[in-house]
């Protein structure tokens, strides 16, 4: 009705008809990673998703950013909206019951002419106190926690509830968005950022994507077609899809598969994009067996229609394309880092002249597993590489950055340290 | 000649200008509508007799023949119908059961037709199933909780299963392939002629789909068939011995039928010729009838020790499933079938079909399919046993929309009997139980039964099969799916239209005009 008034409400009412609406969305999608767990700072991903404006209509833009706490790397970082102090009040008294909490703020924001009446967003650094029952793991807990918040307190919604990660996101161009929590001061070594190009017109700032769950976060280009049948695959082991967006299926059907089934991400994709039955009757016996088992147990979770997803996680960066490939997915390679992408010019505005550049196949994941023995280097050196990384080191190894300074941390002045 | 209070349902036209006397008519019908009257060389036809099977005008050559309903059969009446009047004549004169054959014909909601399939528009494409793969490829059977893999690395390996080495440690439990999700009921021979069984047979195994021998045993020459049978275990345990227990792909104990839950059968002793006596391993002429329950399955309990000694017995090579009927309590028991461990849960809804069944049960007794599949889909998935088993939905699926509805709904394939003998040549005249059927089907009369040629039934079933596979893959890649699996109790591609918030709730979906 009356249009632009309407877009930035974040309130109840808004989280309902999200929840209520399976609302298809275009998108824009952009992703980097740094194998080695060297840290950069969001600028790089702000000046990719940037160029696709095209991509989305200004309803919602968000990034993932991992290795950006890494002072807190063992604990969780919670990021919360709130519409209202009444909300914050009820979602504090229910995370100091299971949580104990190290460190809280607002998140630091700064004011820009395209993000208009933002919600109350906090940070958390929590621990959990566990519940002292053996069989349940604390990231069932935290899940459990987060639907409970989600569903039952009227105006809180939990954004992300990782671990040295954090998402960021709201209703807004990406560009915008990234302005406005200042990403550019930020560092981590895994980016992966969205654009939305929604079909309908209230905008909702937790409807925006990524879509973060434990360490996961997903963003997404396409509607799919078997949402109903995922939607309904993942009900019976206990997700229950809140949003009706696919975006929050395909996180709860990669935790599923993933973390409780226990399936090696390099084996994903022949579950969400199979192979088809043909191909599969092509191969070789041993993987025959294997194809053929994958995809009789879990042909429920077989992502149908048109999809491209970058998940991000602690450990890597996955991309998949539909197994016919009716979304666009670009990759590129220059050194350490891997870039994914819904079109090459993002890629080309950050990093001139890839090693390699190449476009996956329907079904063909793209993974970028970053190391774990950079781990103990970067604790060593946490500090160090935030100080050293200087935009020249980044043009020397083919990475054209970066218009704005490193900046100074001013934003996050981690009080805790 | 005695007072006949029933009235002809049928009218018998006969253009004697265009009748040629060729008795035709005469030869065909056995219910001896026609008689030939060689002093006036003209056929005279009893309307009294006609069961309306349209054999006759069929077959006249020269289209003299026109079989009318008769609707205006006793004065109008909304309560009193010329149905309950007719039924009231026919039990005061034989104090009987009336019988009846085939699926209810009452009017009840036929839920199919209250359900509209979806399409892509804009925001996704629809897929072109004549351009692009579309997979409708299904598999019947008990799902792991989970797959064990081993996996072992090469070094320098970052992409890809190339430089991998994968084992896989869990095994699966044996599944049926259906290249398309649709199978032949159970139809028993007996019920059937054997020319039927045999063109049923012949299509389940050249289009790679499976049909069910029914309770009535698997006749020798239909081994060859065998991979594609699923033989049925029944209270009366009819042909049931290792051989046959093996012999089959899969096994399906019949607990119940939509058309008669909780009764038994009864094949009368003329029907049980040799051939069939040898197959049912009863003596000839006997009457053939099977108790009501298992009388070794007196509750869920017994149904696991009977799962289990099957599975046994066949070396745990074959899915071991459970036919249940319809009830009002179907999603729980459906749940205790799954925790008895069955790989698939056949459900036979209210309008399912039959040779023989007292008419007061078949119209009376049961739920449509529709709310079955969809009430059991639901329990299974909250208490998270789904993949435990397949679902297999059976009782009136009339057309390639009722097997994409019936799928979205929750089930995995669906069964087709009635479809089938109609695409034999049935005609619905609903009077199986006699044993006269003219087009050959549901008879054992040789004079009848050599009407059905079983390479023409395999073509014609063929046919049906691939017709409706093509409209499927149409409507799969118009909703832009390109696997069937992915069509599995996907709700969201089903409207409700012209039903109630209750029906709705209870199929789980939107009604029409209701956006995502």
């Amino acid at each position: 009705m009356n249009g632009i008034n309407n877009i930035n409400k974040n309130n109840k009412d808004t989280q309902e008809y999200f929840s209520r609406f399976r609302i298809p969305s275009g998108c824009a999608v952009f992703g980097i990673v740094n194998e080695a767990r060297e840290r950069f700072s969001g600028q790089m991903v702000m000046d990719g998703i940037s160029v696709m404006h095209e991509r989305s209509n200004g309803l919602g833009g968000g990034f993932a950013a991992y290795g950006i706490y890494p002072e807190f790397k063992d604990d969780r970082a919670f990021h919360i909206l709130y519409d209202d102090a009444e909300a914050k009040r009820q979602t504090e008294d229910e995370i100091a019951l299971s949580f104990k909490i190290l460190f809280s703020e607002e998140i630091p924001t700064t004011k820009i002419s395209g993000i208009v009446n933002p919600p109350m967003i906090y940070r958390y650094f929590l621990k959990s106190k566990g519940n002292g029952d053996t069989f349940t793991t604390e990231e069932d807990l935290i899940v459990d926690f987060i639907m409970h918040v989600n569903r039952d307190i009227r105006g809180a919604f939990v954004v992300s509830s990782g671990k040295n990660m954090g998402i960021f996101k709201g209703v807004g161009f990406p560009e915008d968005i990234g302005r406005f929590f200042k990403l550019d001061q930020y560092k981590g070594y895994l980016w992966t950022s969205h654009g939305r190009f929604p079909t309908n017109s209230a905008g909702w700032w937790g409807g925006a994507h990524p879509f973060g769950l434990l360490d996961w976060s997903v963003v997404h280009n396409g509607e799919i077609s078997s949402f109903g049948t995922n939607k309904r695959f993942v009900s019976g082991f206990g997700y229950e899809c809140t949003l009706s967006t696919d975006t929050e299926v395909i996180t709860y059907l990669l935790d599923l598969l993933v973390r409780k089934q226990k399936i090696d991400i390099e084996l994903i994709h022949l579950v969400l994009a199979s192979p088809l039955w043909e191909e599969i009757e092509r191969m070789p016996e041993d993987n025959r067996e294997i194809l053929k088992s994958l995809r009789i147990l879990y042909g429920s979770a077989l992502l149908n229609g048109p999809f491209s997803i970058i998940v991000g996680s602690g450990n890597f960066m996955y991309a998949l394309n539909d197994r016919i490939k009716l979304r666009p997915l670009v990759a590129a390679r220059k050194g350490e880092y891997l870039f994914i992408s819904s079109e090459e010019a993002p890629i080309r505005k950050v990093c001139v002249s890839p090693d390699r550049l190449w476009h996956p196949d329907g079904g063909e994941p793209v993974i970028g597993i970053v190391r774990k023995e950079e781990i103990k280097k970067d604790m060593k050196s946490a500090q160090a590489t935030q100080i050293d990384e200087k935009p020249e080191r980044l043009v020397k190894i083919g990475i054209v950055s970066l218009n704005k300074s490193q900046g100074d941390l001013n934003g996050f002045k981690i009080k805790a340290i | 000649m005695a007072l006949k209070l029933k009235q002809s349902e049928f009218e018998i036209e006969r253009d004697q200008n265009k009748c040629i006397s060729c008795e035709v008519c005469v030869r065909q019908c056995s219910n001896d509508v026609h008689e030939y009257d060689s002093d006036q060389d003209t056929i005279y036809s009893d309307n009294s007799k006609c069961v309306g099977c349209r054999r006759c005008e069929a077959l006249c050559p020269t289209g003299a023949l026109k079989i009318r309903n008769r609707e205006d059969q006793f004065k109008t009446n909304y309560n009193w119908t010329s149905s309950h009047l007719n039924n009231i004549y026919r039990q005061a004169d034989s104090g009987g059961v009336l019988l009846t054959g085939m699926g209810s014909d009452r009017p009840y909601t036929i839920y199919w037709d209250h359900i509209l399939f979806n399409a892509s528009q804009v925001t996704n494409p629809s897929i072109d199933p004549l351009r692009e793969p579309m997979e409708i490829r299904t598999f019947i059977g008990r799902k792991p909780d989970g797959l064990e893999f081993e996996m072992k690395k090469n070094k320098g390996s970052k992409e890809g299963l190339k430089n991998t080495n994968i084992r896989l440690k869990t095994r699966l439990s044996p599944q049926l392939d259906l290249s398309t999700p649709i199978m032949f009921s159970a139809m028993s021979y007996g019920s059937i002629s054997f020319n039927a069984c045999r063109s049923l047979a012949a299509a389940a195994s050249e289009f790679g789909t499976y049909c069910n021998t029914g309770e009535g045993g698997m006749h020798k020459d239909l081994y060859k068939y065998a991979n594609n049978t699923i033989v049925q275990v029944a209270s009366g345990r009819y042909g049931v011995d290792t051989d046959y227990l093996n012999k089959g792909a899969a096994i399906e104990i019949k607990i119940g039928q939509g058309a008669k839950p909780g009764i038994g059968g009864h094949l009368p002793g003329e029907k049980v010729t040799e051939d069939i006596s040898n197959t049912r391993m009863i003596p000839e002429g006997t009457d053939a009838i099977s108790p009501a329950p298992h009388h070794d399955i007196y509750s869920i309990e017994d149904l696991a020790q009977l799962i289990y000694a099957l599975k046994e017995a066949t070396n745990w090579s074959k899915p071991v499933g459970v036919k249940v009927s319809a009830v009002h309590n179907i999603a729980p028991i459906a749940s205790g079938v799954v925790r008895a461990g069955a790989d698939f849960v056949t459900i036979d809804g209210l309008r399912g079909g039959t040779g023989a069944a007292p008419q007061t049960i078949r119209d009376n007794v049961g739920i449509p399919i529709e709310l079955a599949i969809a009430s059991v889909d639901e329990r299974l998935r909250e208490e998270g046993i789904r993949h435990r088993s397949s679902i297999i939905a059976a009782g009136s699926i009339r057309s390639s929309a009722d097997v994409i509805k019936a799928i979205a709904l929750g089930a995995d394939a669906v069964y087709i009997g009635t479809a089938a003998l109609v695409a034999m040549g049935c005609h619905l005249c609903q009077k199986c139980y006699t044993g006269k059927c003219n087009w050959g089907i549901a008879t054992q009369d040789p004079y009848l039964t050599k009407r059905l040629n079983p390479e023409i039934g395999t073509r014609k079933l063929l046919n049906l099969l691939r017709g409706w596979s093509l409209e499927i893959k149409e409507m799969l890649g118009g909703a832009g799916i390109n696997a069937i699996e992915s069509l599995k109790s996907n709700r969201e591609h089903l409207r409700g239209i012209s039903l109630n918030d209750r029906e709705l709730a209870i199929l789980g979906i939107k009604h029409a005009g209701e956006a995502w």
